[in-house]
């Protein structure tokens, strides 16, 4: 079923954050104002990259990174016209001209710097095609996402933004128990490392700004930072005061049994409809 | 005789009050205006300003009212007097729109701060070919496992009364947990 919207409705960080919370494989297509962008994940992992006409051949992401010549880069582009990047690596390797990690960084990189742009992006549409990915003579990667959506979080500035995503500051925060999140190796700021030292039930979001010294929007954009990367779920603090039961009671009879009764008649008539 | 209330809440045009239409006994009683904004006018010509009520009868001693919530915001003064005494209540989410997911969980979180009792989410529209997959609507709703997401069609009263069972299986579960 259909995976798309609108960027001002779902920010590129919060579609990283989507698909790698679903494991998602395939191609997530953003329309921009002026280009098209194609990042493909497998299993909520980056796998590839491309924005616009972008020339993101092997040959090219290596000279961006350094790793060719201008000289060498033509050559390739001459001679090596229709070798494939698997088949292009293999011989650069083969060659003694470089390690199959220097060609998987470069690709890394490359491939980080086009989300870091499409941070940038916020008018446009997007769509997610599941299980379509690149062609299979691309090198595809297996990048974790934590760190591109808490940087892509960093960028939400717009105060009444963040206010519709953190409503109360009253909320305490835990980290969550999803397996495969590792708070340490995520690259955190010391703003953000700062807040990770107070998190606790008992500790509001307000508290925990006050502490750290920061205001209102600070401390939201860290949390929502946190939330987006998976680290952190909210919940009531246990220092809040408890909401406040309802005088009339919501099942109007009084013992156990005779409140299971109620709802098991209820059942009874709905399956009946 | 014995009363006991839901409430349906949701955005705007989440299809709160088909639902209600689509298994009450009675013609719902609705409190519709014309739409003013040329916006959501777009969207469909009436809405619910201030509650939709419909009625399910149990049996001689008891009948279940459902309450159906305004979705525009303005008229948000309204929740906190349905919500008094419900047993559970529903958050329908039109699943074809994206844009209104952040307000579905703005709404959620306000009614489980009116009352601590047992909820389910609706994901409505599911027949509709632009509907988000139901993880995904998990996910970009921010849902824990634990929550129940139903898919639903608010038309199709079978979908409809699934989203009441569950909803009372919920309650009875923590009957039940409370007992421990």
């Amino acid at each position: 079923m259909a995976l798309r919207g609108n960027l001002r409705d779902f920010t590129v960080a919060q579609l990283l954050n989507l698909i790698n919370l679903a494991h998602k494989t395939g191609t997530l297509v953003i329309e921009g104002p002026n280009e098209i962008a194609r990042v493909a994940f497998r299993d909520g992992k980056l796998a590839f990259a491309q924005v616009g006409q972008e020339d993101n051949r092997l040959a090219s992401i290596l000279h961006r990174s350094n790793r060719l010549t201008t000289g060498q880069l033509r050559a390739i582009q001459v001679r090596a016209a229709q070798v494939t990047d698997k088949e292009l690596g293999l011989l650069l390797i083969n060659a003694g001209y470089m390690s199959q990690d220097d060609i998987l960084n470069s690709l890394q990189s490359y491939f980080n710097d086009v989300v870091r742009r499409l941070f940038t992006w916020v008018e446009g549409f997007f769509r997610f095609e599941n299980d379509v990915l690149p062609p299979d003579d691309r090198i595809v990667v297996r990048l974790d996402l934590e760190n591109l959506i808490i940087e892509g979080a960093r960028q939400l500035r717009e105060w009444e933004q963040l206010q519709d995503e953190i409503p109360s500051l009253d909320m305490a925060l835990k980290f969550t128990e999803r397996p495969g999140t590792n708070i340490q190796k995520m690259n955190l700021s010391v703003e953000e490392w700062r807040v990770v030292s107070f998190i606790n039930p008992r500790n509001s979001i307000q508290q925990i700004g006050t502490a750290a010294k920061m205001s209102d929007i600070e401390i939201r954009r860290i949390v929502y930072g946190l939330l987006q990367a998976g680290l952190v779920e909210v919940l009531r603090s246990e220092s809040a005061p408890k909401p406040v039961e309802k005088a009339r009671p919501a099942v109007p009879v009084e013992t156990r049994e005779e409140q299971k009764s109620l709802v098991n008649r209820l059942i009874t008539r709905i399956r009946s409809i | 005789m014995q009363t006991v209330k839901m409430v349906v809440t949701g955005p705007f045009s989440a299809g709160k009050t088909q639902f209600i239409r689509s298994v009450s006994e009675i013609d719902i009683v609705a409190t519709e205006r014309k739409i003013s904004s040329e916006g959501e006018r777009a969207v469909k010509q009436a809405t619910t300003v201030a509650m939709d009520f419909g009625r399910i009868t149990v049996d001689e001693d008891l009948v279940l009212y459902l309450f159906g919530t305004p979705g525009q915001k303005r008229f948000d003064f309204m929740w906190e007097i349905l919500s008094e005494g419900m047993l559970g209540f529903i958050v329908a989410v039109d699943s074809t729109k994206p844009e209104t997911f952040r307000e579905a969980r703005s709404i959620l979180e306000t009614f489980r701060a009116y009352a601590p009792t047992p909820y389910v989410v609706a994901a409505n529209k599911q027949d509709m070919e632009e509907a988000w997959d139901i993880e995904d609507m998990r996910h970009a709703l921010r849902l824990d496992s634990k929550v129940k997401l139903l898919p639903c069609v608010a038309t199709d009263k079978n979908t409809v009364k699934n989203v009441l069972l569950e909803l009372l299986y919920s309650i009875l579960a923590e009957m039940e947990g409370g007992e421990k």
